[in-house]
């Protein structure tokens, strides 16, 4: 869920909602006339309040500005993940990088610790994906920024047209899965099209996205419905893991669910259907 | 000074007046009720006046009189000002005044009170400037805080004897047939003017719709009446009710009204016929919906629902889903229409509301009900009347009422508003004792009163993080930090009193 790093009051009570990752903003959210104060905010916020299990992210500035300083304040305050706006190439990732490592080391926070979770936001950005997904073991997951994409390519967001972010969203897809990280979806900034939103939240599920990006808690129990497995889909789960665990104590190579043969892909499809249900409290430890 | 059984300093003084707080229903005992002088009407007299002037003249009232008032117009209420300006006119003085509570448009009483006219004051609550002005006491004598319930009892008792109401009346004829459902300033439910009429000496209704008698709704009716003046406006429609309320769409609001839903719907009462009550705050009100898809999905249907009745409720009673609504006050219009077209809407007074010397009030039926709170501590007293600088800036209303008769009483509130705790050591003042309140519910998770290891049991299995209160208390105080102890001056501004009659706390004037 993003935030702007201004509000207090937002930053306080940003752990409430049950998003999986709470998105600091120091950049677009925070005017020019803010950025010390967001920054300086967003480290004590890191320092003071507990978040609990739920991975801290902040978006700086680009590193040309004030980025640098926004690394500072947020790596020895303990972010899990630093989030960099307007990746276009990999040179981006890695000089982020080589500013978190220093920082690390000043500090004394393990280095590797900190992650980066590259925005894609231009047309050079989506071509080079896959270079960006893959410039530094720190990368963790790489998100697609559809305004600023957009406005690059000489168009603006067309809610419910699902092919105007196809091509982006696809390459974006492969580039994460090539270099095995996360892919994030983009906002979706009416608020109160809530069945709109639901629409997109299913196209991109069904693209294989893992998570969608949220700027309002309003939106985050919708992503966990459409995310949340069926009871169907859970009790299926269930037996091949079973199975699995059960064939891999006997030392069997293959298994059979149903009378049907199920091979690795099928195992690793349902051990996320599992891992998604823990997380939606549709099924707890004791039910494995 | 006096400690009463919940550790609150009580002077001397008024102790021995009103007694200390024990416990919730320790002074529940037969008595004789207040009686009223009446002056009976001939056939051929007219009841009609021309103005407020004459009705003051009529009624005669002087020197040491107690007056009262209803509060159904809430911020849009022009008789109490209206009355008490011609009073001080007249050069009438140290009167009492009895209104079921008092709004930030009345502050006007502020210069009355500081010229003499008003010397004395019963309230559900105080707010704005004049609660900060009686906080740094302009007044010798202490407001008497009483709760709705507290109030009819004071009334049905005789502690409160009312020589004259004034009662603003939105449809009324010649002769004192009244409802609140019709006219400019319609309001619903009369509730607690009906106390005021069954047991004043005098009763003027004030209005300014005048009907074809005889007036075929009635809520207060002839026999009740002395007089009727007709003037141009008793009220502004604007601060009276407002449209339909809306939920609201504050994401820490809603988590809050969702946890309390879960609590209702995860406890013991929660099944068909139940009964319940919830406030007009933005989270209380938004359980009703939480509350309603939860009675769809289970077929669970309320026998009634009480209180304070919002739209939202009204919406619950046009599906079928709640069998009848009690109703003492309404808050939005569509909820005062319904009073007046449906037949299971029912309009109540306060003392079948929730008086404790009743012969069985409402909130004794009540199952479960959402409540407020400025600050709750760590034993579960709740305040609602001071802020966290020790100003009086709120309202008793039905709190400790509906907290006593219910099963169940629920607290919804935040942990923590701006950079002051919710959850606290110590409340600075306690309206409602903690061995009422059941549970808190907040957006961080809700904690159980140790006492009720019932409920403890029966949510074990529930989906909502569940911590002690000084778990609470501890997050609270980690974010905000422990509040400085409020200074105090040595003047007692306001006493507290428990709906009993018996004081359960005092307010000290603010330095």
């Amino acid at each position: 869920m993003f935030m702007p790093g201004a509000n207090p009051a937002m930053l306080r009570d940003a752990g409430l909602y049950g998003a999986d990752s709470l998105m600091f903003d120091l950049e677009d959210a925070v005017s020019i006339t803010e950025k010390d104060t967001a920054r300086a905010l967003v480290h004590f916020a890191l320092k003071t309040f507990d978040y609990g299990d739920t991975e801290t992210i902040v978006r700086i500035n680009d590193l040309n500005t004030v980025g640098k300083l926004d690394i500072d304040a947020v790596v020895r305050a303990g972010v899990d993940v630093v989030r960099l706006p307007k990746t276009e190439t990999a040179q981006d990732v890695i000089d982020a990088d080589e500013v978190i490592t220093e920082v690390e080391k000043a500090c004394g926070r393990e280095v590797g610790s900190t992650g980066i979770f590259a925005a894609i936001e231009s047309a050079e950005g989506v071509l080079n994906a896959l270079s960006i997904a893959t410039a530094s073991p720190r990368v963790r997951g790489i998100a697609l920024g559809a305004e600023d994409y957009v406005t690059n390519l000489k168009t603006q967001r067309a809610y419910g047209d699902n092919m105007q972010l196809y091509f982006a969203r696809e390459m974006i897809l492969h580039a994460a899965r090539t270099a095995g990280v996360a892919a994030v979806d983009t906002v979706y900034s009416d608020v109160d099209n809530m069945d709109g939103f639901r629409a997109e939240v299913e196209h991109i599920k069904t693209l294989g996205f893992d998570g969608k990006s949220v700027i309002n808690p309003r939106q985050i129990p919708v992503v966990n419905d459409v995310y949340a497995p069926t009871e169907k889909e859970i009790q299926k789960a269930k037996e091949i893991v079973w199975a699995a665990r059960e064939a891999e104590e006997k030392g069997l190579g293959v298994i059979s669910v149903r009378g049907k043969m199920v091979d690795k892909p099928v195992i690793a499809r349902a051990e996320r259907t599992i891992m998604l249900a823990k997380v939606s409290g549709l099924i707890g430890e004791e039910d494995l | 000074m006096a400690t009463n059984n919940i550790g609150r300093e009580i002077p001397d003084v008024y102790a021995e007046q009103f007694g200390t707080y024990g416990s919730e229903f320790e002074n529940v005992k037969p008595y004789s009720a207040a009686a009223k002088t009446v002056c009976p009407r001939k056939p051929g007299e007219s009841k009609l006046l021309d103005s407020i002037h004459d009705a003051i003249v009529k009624t005669g009232i002087k020197d040491g009189m107690t007056i009262s008032f209803h509060h159904h117009f809430r911020e849009g209420d022009y008789v109490m000002n209206m009355v008490l300006d011609e009073i001080a006119r007249m050069g009438i003085k140290d009167i009492s005044i009895a209104p079921s509570s008092i709004a930030n448009v009345h502050e006007p009483l502020i210069d009355h009170i500081k010229n003499g006219v008003v010397t004395h004051i019963t309230s559900s609550g105080l707010r704005d400037k004049l609660g900060a002005a009686i906080s740094a006491g302009i007044m010798d004598e202490p407001v008497i805080i009483r709760s709705h319930g507290g109030r009819a009892r004071a009334i049905e008792r005789g502690d409160i004897h009312i020589d004259v109401a004034f009662l603003g009346a939105p449809c009324c004829d010649e002769y004192g047939n009244a409802n609140g459902f019709e006219g400019p300033s319609a309001c619903g439910s009369l509730g607690y003017a009906l106390m005021d009429a069954k047991y004043a000496d005098q009763v003027v209704l004030v209005t300014d719709n005048l009907v074809p008698y005889i007036n075929t709704k009635i809520s207060i009716p002839q026999s009740e009446v002395d007089y009727v003046v007709k003037v141009d406006a008793i009220g502004d429609p604007k601060g009276i009710a407002k449209g339909a309320t809306r939920f609201t769409k504050n994401p820490k609001e809603l988590i809050i009204a969702e946890y309390a839903a879960k609590v209702m719907m995860a406890s013991p009462y929660f099944k068909p016929g139940f009964s319940f009550q919830t406030g007009t705050g933005g989270a209380s009100l938004a359980v009703t919906r939480f509350l309603r898809e939860g009675m769809i999905k289970k077929d669970v249907k309320a026998s009634f629902a009480l209180g304070g009745i919002t739209n939202s409720m009204v919406e619950l009673l046009d599906e079928g889903l709640v069998g009848a609504i009690t109703d003492v006050q309404d808050f939005d219009t569509p909820s005062g229409a319904s009073l007046a077209r449906n037949a299971t809407h029912l309009e109540i007074d306060a003392s079948m509301y929730a008086s404790p010397l009743s012969k069985g009030a409402m909130v004794n039926r009540l199952d479960m009900v959402i409540l407020s709170a400025l600050e709750i501590d760590t034993d579960f007293n709740v305040n609602v009347i001071t802020g966290s600088d020790g100003v009086i800036r709120g309202a008793s209303g039905g709190h400790c009422d509906a907290a006593a008769g219910s099963k169940m009483a629920i607290i919804c509130a935040p942990l923590i508003r701006g950079r002051i705790p919710t959850v606290v050591d110590k409340v600075t003042t306690v309206v409602t004792p903690g061995s009422s309140i059941d549970v808190l519910v907040t957006e961080v998770g809700i904690a159980v009163n140790p006492a009720r290891t019932d409920l403890i049991e029966a949510f074990k299995s529930l989906n909502v993080p569940q911590f002690t209160i000084e778990e609470l208390r501890d997050r609270a105080y980690a974010i905000v930090g422990e509040p400085k102890p409020i200074e105090f001056g040595d003047k007692t501004v306001a006493l507290i009193e428990y709906r009993d009659g018996t004081l359960i706390d005092a307010v000290r004037n603010c330095k």
